[in-house]
C-alpha cells in the first residue's frame, strides 16, 4: 500500500507533494515521489535538480515517512505516473493542478488530466493556496 | 578614410539597420542553443541571399557571427555547456562564478568584455585588413597557391585534437570538391549529368551542420535536463570592473592577431588568455572557484579572433572558421571574385561590412545587458519543435539552390556523412574548408602551372611561397617533436560530453 504523488519542481508540484504527504502521515503509508521528464529540453525547469531530490528525501525522512523517490527520464509522464501508481499498488494519485488558458488547452495536452483519467485508483487534485 | 564613412553610410541606412539587427538577435539565439552555432544558421539562411542585397545580407551574417560569440558565453556561465567550441574556455571560471552567485557579474564581464574586445578589433580590421590586401594583390598563383595549402594545413592540423581524424575531414571535403566537370574533364560524376556541375556548396554545409547535426540529436532525444543557474540583469561593481579591465585588453591583444593568421580560431588565444590571467592575477585562491579574470580574458579574446578572422578572409579569400567559410559561399554566391581582389573590386561592400561590425557591437552590447534572461528561456524550447524548424529550412534551403529533387537526395546523404562524423569524433570544419577552397587551390595551381608553361619549380620560385613552405614544414617538425616527447596518452582529453558539443 502507498500514496504516489506527481511531483513537478514548482509552486503547483509542492502544494501536491504537501498535501501526500499529510495523506501518508495519516494513513501511515508509504509515500511514493515520481518526479519524470521527457527529457528533451535542454533544461527542464519541472524536473527537480538531484541536490533538491535528496533535500526533499531527507526532509520527508525527518518526519517519519517512508519515502520512495523515482526521478527518471521517461517516454510520457502520466504514463509513468499511472505505472509507478500500479507497481506500487497506490491507494491514492496525487497531483497539483493549474489554471490554463483556452489556447495553452488548445496546443498542449495536460499530464494531470491524464493521470485522472487513465489511474487505476483515485486521484486527489490539488491547487496551491492562491 | 572616405571609404570607411561611405562604409557607415550604407550600413547606417535604416533597411540595412534593420538587418544588422535580425541579425545579432539571431545570433545571439543560435549561439546561446548548444548545437546550433552561426555557422549552421547562415548555411540556412544562405537561400535568403538570392533575394536581398548583398550589403543586406552580409552585413546581417556579420551580425550572426557576433552575436553566436555573444550567446556562447551564456551558456557556458549558466548551464556549464559551451554553445560553441570558443567559449568551453569560458565555461570553466564562469560556471564556477554562476554557482557561488556571481552569474550576473559573470555575464557582464562576458557582455562587456566582447564589446570592447570587439570594438578595438574592429578598428584594428580597419586599419590591417587593406594593407593586408595591398600586399597580397601583387602576389603571384604559386604564393597563392602556397597560402591556401597553409590554410588547409593549419585548420586541419593546429586545431582540434586529432591529426588523424582532421584529416580524414580535410580529405573527404576535398574530394566532395573535385565532383564535377569545371576542369574539362568529368571526375567523380559517376556519368551522371546531374552531378556534372559539381556538388552546390549550399548544400553540401547545410548538409553536414543542420542534417547532421539533426540526426545527430535524434539519436540522442533523451537525455537528462542540465541545471540550470537562475539570473537576473547582469551589472557589475567597481571592483569587478577594476579587475576586468585588463583582462579585456590583454585577452584582445590575444585573440586579434591570432584571428588574423591563416590558421586562425578562437580556440588557442582564449585558452592562452586564460593561462596568462591565470599568471598574472592578484587572486590566484579564486582560479577554479569563479575568477573574474578568467571569463573576462577568453571572452575578449574570442571576440577579438572573431574580428580577426576576417583579415584573411577579406584579404585572401581563404576562411579559417566555419562560420567565415560560409560568409565566403555567400560572397561567391553574389559572383563576387573572393580574394585579394575583393577589396579593390568592391570596396563599397566590404567597407559596409567593416562599419556594420561596429554597428553590429553596439547593438549587441544594447541588446544583451537587459536581455540575459530572456536568452535563458530558450533553452527551454523542446527540441523535436527546434530540429522540425530546422529540418524544414534546411530541405527548403537545398532544394532552392538549383530546384532539382536530387538535391535532397545529395542532401540526406552528405547528411548521414555529418552524422557519422560527429559519431566518430570527425571535425566538420576542415570538410567544409576543403570543399571550398580545394577547387581554387587547382585553379591557383593550373594557373601557375599554365604561366611556367609546366615547369613544376615555379612552385617555389616566389620568395613568399618558400617562406609559407618553410613556416608549414616548422609546424609539421614542432607536430613530430611533440608527437615522440609527449605520447598521445598524455594528452589531456576532454570528456565525451564537452567532446560531442565542441568538435563540430
Amino acid at each position: 500500500m502507498s500514496i504516489v504523488v506527481a511531483y513537478s519542481a514548482d509552486r503547483y508540484g509542492e502544494a501536491a507533494l504537501t498535501h501526500a504527504a499529510e495523506q501518508a502521515r495519516k494513513e501511515r503509508t508509504r509515500l511514493v515521489v515520481v518526479n519524470a521528464t521527457l527529457g528533451n529540453k535542454l533544461v527542464d525547469d519541472r524536473f527537480a535538480h538531484d541536490a533538491d531530490i535528496t533535500a526533499l528525501q531527507e526532509r520527508l525522512a525527518a518526519e517519519g515517512l517512508e519515502v520512495v523517490v523515482r526521478h527518471d527520464l521517461v517516454d510520457d509522464v502520466a504514463d509513468a505516473v499511472v505505472a509507478a501508481a500500479d507497481e506500487e499498488r497506490a491507494t491514492l494519485i496525487v497531483v497539483g493542478i493549474r489554471h490554463r488558458s483556452p489556447v495553452g488547452k488548445l496546443l498542449l495536452g495536460s499530464v494531470a488530466q491524464r493521470i485522472i483519467l487513465e489511474a487505476h485508483c483515485p486521484v486527489l487534485a490539488v491547487k496551491p493556496a492562491a | 578614410m572616405d571609404l570607411l564613412l561611405e562604409g557607415f553610410q550604407t550600413a547606417l541606412t535604416p533597411e540595412n539597420l534593420f538587418f544588422a539587427a535580425i541579425g545579432v538577435l539571431l545570433g545571439t539565439a543560435v549561439g546561446v542553443l548548444p548545437g546550433i552555432g552561426p555557422a549552421m544558421t547562415l548555411a540556412l539562411l544562405l537561400p535568403v541571399t538570392y533575394t536581398v542585397g548583398a550589403d543586406s545580407a552580409i552585413i546581417m551574417f556579420a551580425g550572426i557571427y557576433y552575436g553566436g560569440m555573444y550567446g556562447g558565453s551564456t551558456t557556458s556561465i549558466l548551464l556549464n555547456t559551451p554553445g560553441e567550441s570558443s567559449s568551453v574556455i569560458t565555461a570553466i571560471e564562469g560556471n564556477k562564478m554562476a554557482k557561488a552567485g556571481r552569474a550576473a557579474q559573470a555575464l557582464a564581464t562576458a557582455a562587456i568584455g566582447s564589446f570592447v574586445a570587439g570594438t578595438i578589433a574592429t578598428v584594428a580590421l580597419w586599419i590591417v585588413a587593406p594593407t593586408v590586401a595591398d600586399l597580397v594583390v601583387t602576389l603571384g598563383s604559386p604564393s597563392y597557391f602556397a597560402l591556401m595549402l597553409l590554410a588547409l594545413f593549419a585548420v586541419t592540423a593546429v586545431l582540434g585534437s586529432s591529426k588523424l581524424r582532421g584529416f580524414i575531414a580535410l580529405f573527404l571535403g576535398l574530394t566532395l570538391g573535385l565532383v564535377g566537370t569545371n576542369t574539362g574533364q568529368a571526375r567523380l560524376t559517376f556519368g551522371d549529368p546531374l552531378l556534372a556541375d559539381g556538388i552546390d556548396i549550399v548544400v553540401v554545409a547545410v548538409a553536414v551542420f543542420a542534417i547532421g547535426e539533426a540526426l545527430w540529436v535524434a539519436a540522442h532525444l533523451r537525455r537528462k535536463p542540465l541545471e540550470i543557474i537562475p539570473v537576473g540583469q547582469p551589472w557589475m561593481s567597481k571592483e569587478d570592473w577594476r579587475r576586468s579591465w585588463k583582462p579585456w585588453l590583454r585577452g584582445t591583444a590575444f585573440g586579434f592577431p591570432f584571428g588574423a593568421l591563416p590558421a586562425g580560431g578562437a580556440e588557442i588565444p582564449t585558452f592562452l588568455s586564460y593561462a596568462t590571467e591565470k599568471k598574472l592575477t592578484k587572486h590566484p585562491e579564486e582560479f577554479g572557484k569563479g575568477a573574474i579574470e578568467g571569463v573576462a580574458g577568453p571572452e575578449a579574446a574570442n571576440n577579438a579572433s572573431a574580428a580577426g578572422t576576417l583579415v584573411p578572409l577579406l584579404a585572401l579569400g581563404l576562411p579559417t572558421t566555419a562560420t567565415a567559410a560560409i560568409m565566403l559561399v555567400a560572397l561567391q554566391g553574389y559572383g563576387f571574385n573572393t580574394g585579394p581582389t575583393l577589396m579593390d573590386e568592391h570596396p563599397d561592400l566590404v567597407w559596409a561590412l567593416l562599419a556594420s561590425l561596429l554597428v553590429a557591437n553596439c547593438l549587441l552590447l544594447l541588446i544583451n545587458l537587459p536581455l540575459a534572461p530572456i536568452w535563458a528561456k530558450l533553452l527551454r524550447i523542446p527540441r523535436p519543435y527546434l530540429y522540425a524548424g530546422i529540418l524544414f529550412f534546411a530541405s527548403l534551403g537545398a532544394y532552392s539552390v538549383n530546384f532539382q529533387a536530387f538535391d535532397l537526395a545529395l542532401l540526406l546523404g552528405i547528411g548521414l556523412l555529418g552524422f557519422a562524423m560527429r559519431r566518430f569524433g570527425v571535425p566538420v570544419l576542415p570538410l567544409l574548408i576543403g570543399v571550398i577552397l580545394g577547387p581554387k587551390l587547382e585553379e591557383q595551381l593550373t594557373t601557375a602551372l599554365k604561366i611556367s608553361q609546366g615547369d613544376v619549380s615555379t612552385l617555389w620560385s616566389e620568395p613568399v611561397a618558400v617562406v609559407v613552405y618553410a613556416v608549414m614544414g616548422l609546424l609539421l617538425l614542432a607536430m613530430t617533436v611533440r608527437g615522440v616527447r609527449r605520447p598521445a596518452a598524455a594528452e589531456t582529453n576532454p570528456t565525451d560530453n564537452e567532446k560531442e558539443l565542441v568538435e563540430r
